[in-house]
C-alpha cells in the first residue's frame, strides 16, 4: 500500500509543483481574509480568542479550497480511472491525497501564521513557538484527515463545489474549537494559563478516530 | 477453448434507467468480441463492467476465471483499457505519464521507454500530454493500456481520431496480432466483422444480436 501512495504523492506534487494551482490560492485566500478581517473589524491588532477564531476560520475556508481540487487532476481525461484499474488498494489513493494534503497545509501555514502576525496579531509570537507548531500538526492531520475523505466521497459529485464546504465544515468543527482554543492562551498579550494537553490530546484522538474510519471506508467511496 | 469472458444475465442500471439488460455472452481466450449498437445503446456500460469500474446490479460476469464485483481484485491488473479518455494526466509528460502507471502495476521503466518508442511518440516523450495532437494522446493511451501486458483488452473505439499510419503502429499492440482476448467497440462495421469471433450487437441494454456468426446487414440494422 505504501509504494503506490508514495507514487501517486509523487505525481501530485509534481503536478503541484508544475500547476501551482493549490497552495498559491489557499495562501492569497489567507491573506485576503485577514486584510478584509483588518478592515472589517476596524482594529489595528486583535489577540487572545479574536485572534485565534480569526487565524483558525481562515485556515478552515483555506483548506476547503485545497480540499475542492485534491482531485481535480484525476478528474481531467478521467485519470481517476487509470489508478482504480491498477491491482492495488485503495486505501493507497486516500493516503496519497491526505499526505498531499497535509504538506499543502504546512506550506500554507508557512506564509499564513507569519503574514496573520504582522497583519493582525498585537503580542508577539516568538515565545509561543513549539506550542504553535504542536497544535498546527496536530491540527493539520486532522485537516488533511477528513479533508481528504470529503473529497474522495465528492469527487465524481456534480456539485461537489457545494457538497465539499457541506460535508467538511461541520465535520471539523471539533478540530476548530480545540485548535482555536489551544492557540488562544499563546495569542495574549500576557500569556494566560493553558489547558494544553487537554486539547492536543483531544486533536490526537480526533485524528487517530478520523484516520482509522477514512481507512475502513476509503475503498467504498470509490466504488461507483 | 477456456472462457476468458463469460456473461449471464448482466444487468446494470443507472438510477431507474437500464443501461443493461440481461446481456449474456462468452469469449474464449484470446478471441475478439466485437460489440456495436448505436450511442446509449450501453456498450460503454459494459466495458466499463468488465473492467471493474461498474459493479453489474445482476447476472453473472466472470473474468479469467474471477466472478464480479466480488473478486474484482483478481482481475485488475490483468485488463487493459482504452476508452474515450484517455485516462491521463494532461500536465505531465507522455514518459511521465506512463511511468506513474508503470509504478502502480510495478512494471520496468524500460518497458515504459520501449512502448514510448512502439507506439512513436519517442520524440515527444518530454512534452505535456496537453501538447500533444489527439493522435498522439490516443496512441499514448494504448501504451499505458498494455503497459503491464494485460491477458484482457477492452478497447472503445480505439482507433478514433488515428491516420492509417498511426492506427498501424497500434496493431501490434492492440490489434488481433497482440494475441490478446479482446472485448472491441466500433462503428466500423466492417472492420469489426473482420476482426471479430464473437459478435454483441446491443439495442436499448440489451443484446439484440449474439453469436459467431452474423450479416453486415443485421448489424446495420442497430443503428437504425
Amino acid at each position: 500500500m505504501i509504494r503506490p501512495a508514495l507514487a501517486i504523492l509523487r505525481k501530485d506534487l509534481r503536478l503541484e509543483l508544475r500547476t501551482r494551482e493549490s497552495v498559491p490560492a489557499m495562501a492569497l485566500f489567507s491573506l485576503t481574509v485577514f486584510v478584509l478581517f483588518h478592515f472589517g473589524l476596524h482594529r489595528d491588532s486583535v489577540d487572545g480568542a479574536m485572534a485565534s477564531g480569526v487565524l483558525w476560520v481562515t485556515l478552515l475556508l483555506a483548506t476547503v479550497l485545497g480540499v475542492n481540487r485534491l482531485f481535480a487532476s484525476e478528474r481531467e481525461g478521467r485519470a481517476l480511472d487509470g489508478i482504480l484499474l491498477a491491482p492495488i488498494d485503495r486505501t493507497a489513493v486516500y493516503l496519497a491525497k491526505a499526505a498531499g494534503l497535509f504538506l499543502y497545509l504546512v506550506l500554507l501555514e508557512l506564509v499564513a501564521v507569519p503574514a496573520f502576525a504582522i497583519l493582525l496579531l498585537g503580542p508577539g509570537l516568538g515565545g509561543a513557538f513549539p506550542e504553535l507548531i504542536a497544535i498546527l500538526l496536530l491540527a493539520d492531520l486532522g485537516l488533511a484527515g477528513v479533508g481528504a475523505l470529503v473529497s474522495g466521497l465528492a469527487a465524481e459529485a456534480r456539485a461537489r463545489d457545494v457538497v465539499v464546504p457541506l460535508l467538511l465544515l461541520p465535520l471539523l468543527v471539533p478540530v476548530l474549537i480545540a485548535a482555536a482554543r489551544a492557540t488562544e492562551p499563546f495569542l495574549m498579550s500576557h500569556a494566560g494559563p493553558h489547558q494544553l494537553a487537554k486539547w492536543l490530546g483531544f486533536l490526537g484522538v480526533y485524528d487517530t478516530v478520523f484516520l482509522l474510519l477514512a481507512v475502513a471506508v476509503f475503498d467504498y467511496l470509490l466504488e461507483d | 477453448m477456456a472462457d476468458a469472458i463469460a456473461l449471464e444475465g448482466l444487468e446494470r442500471r443507472f438510477g431507474d434507467r437500464p443501461a443493461l439488460r440481461g446481456v449474456s455472452v462468452r469469449v474464449g481466450e484470446g478471441q475478439t468480441l466485437a460489440v456495436f449498437g448505436a450511442n446509449g445503446a450501453g456498450k460503454t456500460t459494459l466495458l466499463r463492467v468488465l473492467a471493474t469500474l461498474l459493479r453489474p446490479h445482476a447476472g453473472s460476469v466472470s473474468v479469467l476465471g474471477a466472478s464480479l464485483p466480488g473478486e474484482a481484485w483478481k482481475v485488475r491488473g490483468r485488463v487493459g483499457f482504452v476508452g474515450h479518455e484517455p485516462l491521463l494526466y494532461p500536465d505531465l509528460t507522455a514518459r511521465e505519464n506512463l511511468l506513474f502507471h508503470a509504478r502502480l502495476h510495478r512494471v520496468d521503466s524500460a518497458r515504459a521507454d520501449r512502448l514510448l518508442r512502439e507506439v512513436g511518440i519517442d520524440g515527444r516523450a518530454g512534452d505535456p500530454v496537453r501538447e500533444l495532437s489527439r493522435g498522439m494522446v490516443q496512441r499514448l493511451a494504448a501504451a499505458r493500456a498494455v503497459l503491464h501486458d494485460p491477458a484482457v483488452l477492452l478497447l472503445d473505439e480505439p482507433r478514433a481520431g488515428l491516420d492509417p499510419a498511426a492506427a498501424e503502429h497500434l496493431e501490434p499492440l492492440i490489434g488481433r496480432a497482440s494475441g490478446r482476448t479482446r472485448v472491441l467497440v466500433t462503428h466500423d462495421v466492417d472492420r469489426g466483422l473482420r476482426e471479430a469471433d464473437v459478435v454483441l450487437g446491443l439495442r436499448a441494454g440489451a443484446a439484440e444480436l449474439s453469436g459467431s456468426n452474423a450479416a453486415a446487414a443485421d448489424v446495420r440494422r442497430l443503428y437504425s
